[in-house]
């Protein structure tokens, strides 16, 4: 097995350079740094002189791919394509357009990220998969039917309204707790509940139903009607059989998105005011810092590539049935 | 009346519009494919799903039908177009278009939400809430305006019913006459929902309609329904006018993708060696990137690219048109991988079928194999993910909207009107209603397109439905 992860994570490799290449071209190549600079300078009203003194400043004032006048090595490393690209492989995110040290901002914005993201997690699956089971349990009835149909209308509800009514409700109409912000320690408990809440909800909908289809795509399996033939309670059949085996897409499922939870949701982020990777990324958005557009680029493919392998490795851990050669 | 004007996106959606029919004429032809049609329309929460996405789609489509209008003519008679680009359906809606208030006004509302000024006949000046200029304006007391509302539904919904109940009469006529059974009885099965295929829920949820156009028709040019925004805007107009752009973000956004993610599935899946592994590591790279972030960066390169060639547009509207379609090719290069991986894995196991293998043996061509014998038994998957990524696009455009790298914020859209909205809540009192109006069309459309989506869902995929 081990030898499996090392080939994916050499296969990585020429992913992330792809990745890379693409950012590279996007941001380079399709539009220059002169237009970079002028737009951050401000329309068509902008000295020659000024460009060429912003490019210095973010270390923009470099060829793209290859630099004639530096020495040796420095053909290749004093330019664009090394410094701002090639770079971000050592995970050295250099510094933001507006002169920040993203490297440092990124450590230390993922903690609230994950203090919201875990336990919307974590409180999200348990929350799902008890209601999945008793739809489960009681299918083919109208307790079904209807929860099926409850389903479908709250996935159809926009994902902002959760977050716009949970912050007017409880926020606002009811003063429970603060609309947003954020504290340090056991003081930021108060800023998360809500977030959490309305994560947990909006995610019911389409949670429920898919897990909802994972078991009862195992009930009608042959091992279930085993079960039952040998006059196994229907709630044992559920829980000793259906539930374990159903835990296996659901499972390796979870696994996949567990790197990405470092990278935060963008809107909850940005709505509650909480100092994470996703309002950091919302803001570096709208103020235009391509830097650090490149860094969480680049920082988001890492963590989706290692979802990918921990998942691989996952199914081998839960499912006797799969071997990884 | 005008000079025509056609935008990328109209021409675009119109030959969408083409191809649909097309395909239409060709399940129509082939039994295979018109069985599970039929199914679908059995169903009757798709068709009553169906009626109102129809009315939706019309709504859409003649708002894709633009002019500029004519103001003057010259004296050696040429005609003079204005510079603002107008459609079929500002035309239709022209009262709720043309009924300009100063600022928000609550649904209903004949006076402004904000205190002003006013001078009093006698020359004093009050600090009140002013009249509106529009709405209610026919009223001498404000006071009799739900009388005035409620006569102006009754006559609307009176209109409704009236135009409902003829289509009703025409459609059973013309059973009754194809039957042969009298009108009467033929009225009673339709509406019963004694019939083969579940009309009776088309028709009733079209007299919905019906009586809600109709209102919107009388009570709308007298009032705003749904109150008016920061600048005046009726909020209704607003909303309807959005049924266009996440329509537009909904359809076109499956259409640029489809001939990419089509063609590289199946040869992925058909030629596999080295070929499958280039296009698999297209798309896992692709895949790699966060969606949002590549959003993010081509709009924000598409920002400094119309920055930079700002000459080149001659209005707005045209400028706002590319961004959208940029956007939707966008999110489809974002969203085409899963469609591409579903049809890779199809193919593998088509291509091990005898079929295929004679197909081989005979020494038919690569692209006749895959255009003959494999595309046609994959185009179910491509169906089915067309309808289920419908509702998901439809709602991810206000969410990107919101992060302004969705629609260009002059475009009528609801993730503007709920972006434009979302701070009016801190106001006294709350200013809910263009939060509500977009929240609502947005909702009836995504959940129409959902329950439409699993009933196709159902009737194409033949493994789910023998498992239940």
């Amino acid at each position: 097995m081990s030898a499996y992860v090392l080939r994916r994570l050499l296969y990585a490799i020429p992913i992330l350079l792809g990745v890379n290449l693409l950012t590279f071209v996007l941001f380079f190549v399709v539009n220059s740094p002169d237009d970079m600079a002028r737009m951050h300078l401000g329309g068509k009203r902008v000295t020659d002189a000024a460009i060429e003194q912003w490019k210095v400043d973010h270390g923009y004032a470099l060829p793209l791919l290859f630099n004639a006048q530096a020495e040796g090595g420095d053909k290749l490393t004093e330019t664009i394509l090394y410094q701002k690209s090639l770079k971000l492989f050592q995970f050295q995110f250099g510094q933001s357009d507006s002169g920040r040290d993203i490297g440092y901002d990124i450590s230390q914005r993922m903690w609230p990220s994950l203090a919201i993201a875990i336990p919307t997690l974590l409180v999200g699956l348990l929350v799902n998969i008890t209601f999945a089971l008793l739809l489960a349990f009681f299918r083919a009835t109208y307790l079904d039917f209807w929860g099926v149909v409850i389903c479908v209308t709250m996935m159809s509800i926009s994902g902002l309204f959760y977050i716009i009514g949970g912050q007017y409700l409880v926020g606002k109409l009811l003063n429970l707790v603060p609309i947003s912000g954020y504290d340090t320690g056991w003081a930021s408990l108060k800023f998360l509940v809500l977030p959490v809440i309305v994560g947990v909800i909006g995610g019911i909908g389409a949670g429920t139903r898919w897990y909802r289809t994972l078991f009862l795509e195992e009930i009608n399996k042959d091992y279930v009607r085993t079960a039952r033939a040998k006059g196994l309670a229907e709630q044992w059949v559920l829980f000793g059989h259906v539930f374990k085996n159903a835990l296996i897409p659901i499972l390796t499922g979870v696994v996949v998105v567990l790197p990405l939870l470092f990278t935060g949701s963008l809107l909850t982020e940005s709505f509650f005011g909480i100092p994470g990777l996703g309002s950091y990324t919302i803001d570096a958005i709208n103020r235009q810092d391509f830097a650090i557009v490149r860094a969480m680029v680049f920082l988001g493919a890492v963590l989706y590539i290692l979802g990918l392998i921990l998942t691989d490795i996952s199914y081998t851990l839960v499912d006797p049935r799969v071997r990884l050669e | 009346m005008g000079k025509p004007v056609f935008l990328l996106t109209d021409i675009l959606i119109f030959v969408l519009v083409g191809l649909t029919l097309l395909f239409a004429w060709y399940a129509h032809r082939h039994e295979h494919l018109r069985a599970p049609w039929r199914r679908v329309v059995q169903s009757r929460t798709a068709l009553g799903a169906l009626v109102v996405l129809g009315f939706y789609v019309v709504v859409g489509l003649l708002d894709s039908v633009h002019y500029q209008p004519r103001i003057d003519t010259r004296a050696n008679g040429d005609a003079i177009y204005s510079g603002e680009v107008r459609s079929l359906f500002d035309w239709i809606a022209g009262p709720l278009r043309a009924n300009q208030e100063k600022t928000y006004s609550a649904p209903f509302a004949v006076h402004l939400y904000a205190k002003e000024n006013i001078e009093q006949p006698d020359g004093s000046v009050v600090r009140d809430y002013p009249r509106l200029d529009h709405a209610g304006a026919h009223l001498a007391n404000p006071d009799d305006r739900w009388a005035d509302v409620a006569q102006h539904a009754e006559r609307g919904l009176a209109w409704g019913l009236l135009v409902w109940a003829v289509g009703v009469l025409l459609l059973a006529a013309v059973r009754a006459r194809l039957r042969r059974t009298a009108l009467a009885e033929s009225v009673g099965t339709l509406l019963r929902g004694r019939t083969h295929y579940p009309w009776h829920v088309a028709l009733w949820t079209l007299l919905v309609m019906c009586l809600l156009i109709g209102l919107i028709a009388t009570v709308g040019s007298h009032y705003h329904i749904l109150g008016t925004d920061k600048v005046g805007e009726d909020v209704l107009y607003q909303a309807l006018k959005s049924v266009r752009t996440g329509l537009m973000i909904g359809t076109l956004t499956t259409m640029v993708m489809l001939p990419a993610a089509i063609l590289l599935g199946l040869m992925a899946g058909y030629f596999k060696g080295w070929v499958d592994d280039v296009i698999q590591y297209i798309y896992t790279t692709l895949n790699a990137i966060p969606g949002v972030l590549l959003i993010a960066a081509a709009i924000l390169m598409l920002h400094i690219y119309l920055s930079n060639n700002a000459d080149e547009f001659t209005s707005v509207t045209e400028r706002a048109d590319l961004r959208l379609l940029f956007l939707c090719l966008i999110l489809g290069i974002t969203s085409w991988t899963g469609l591409c991986r579903l049809l890779r894995g199809e193919t593998f196991k088509l291509r091990e079928l005898e079929y295929v293998q004679a197909a081989h043996s005979m020494g038919v061509r690569h692209f006749n194999t895959l255009l003959r014998h494999i595309l046609p038994n994959v185009l179910h998957i491509v169906l089915i993910t067309v309808v289920i990524d419908f509702s998901g696009l439809v709602l991810a455009e206000a969410v990107l909207s919101y992060i302004n790298i969705g629609v260009d914020p002059s475009m009528d859209s609801w993730g503007n009107m709920i972006n434009g909205a979302r701070l009016e809540l801190a106001r006294e009192p709350v200013v809910w209603w263009s939060l509500a109006a977009a929240f609502v069309f947005m909702f009836t459309l995504v959940l129409a397109a959902n329950l439409f989506a699993d009933v196709v869902r159902d009737a194409f995929d033949p493994r789910l439905r023998n498992s239940r």
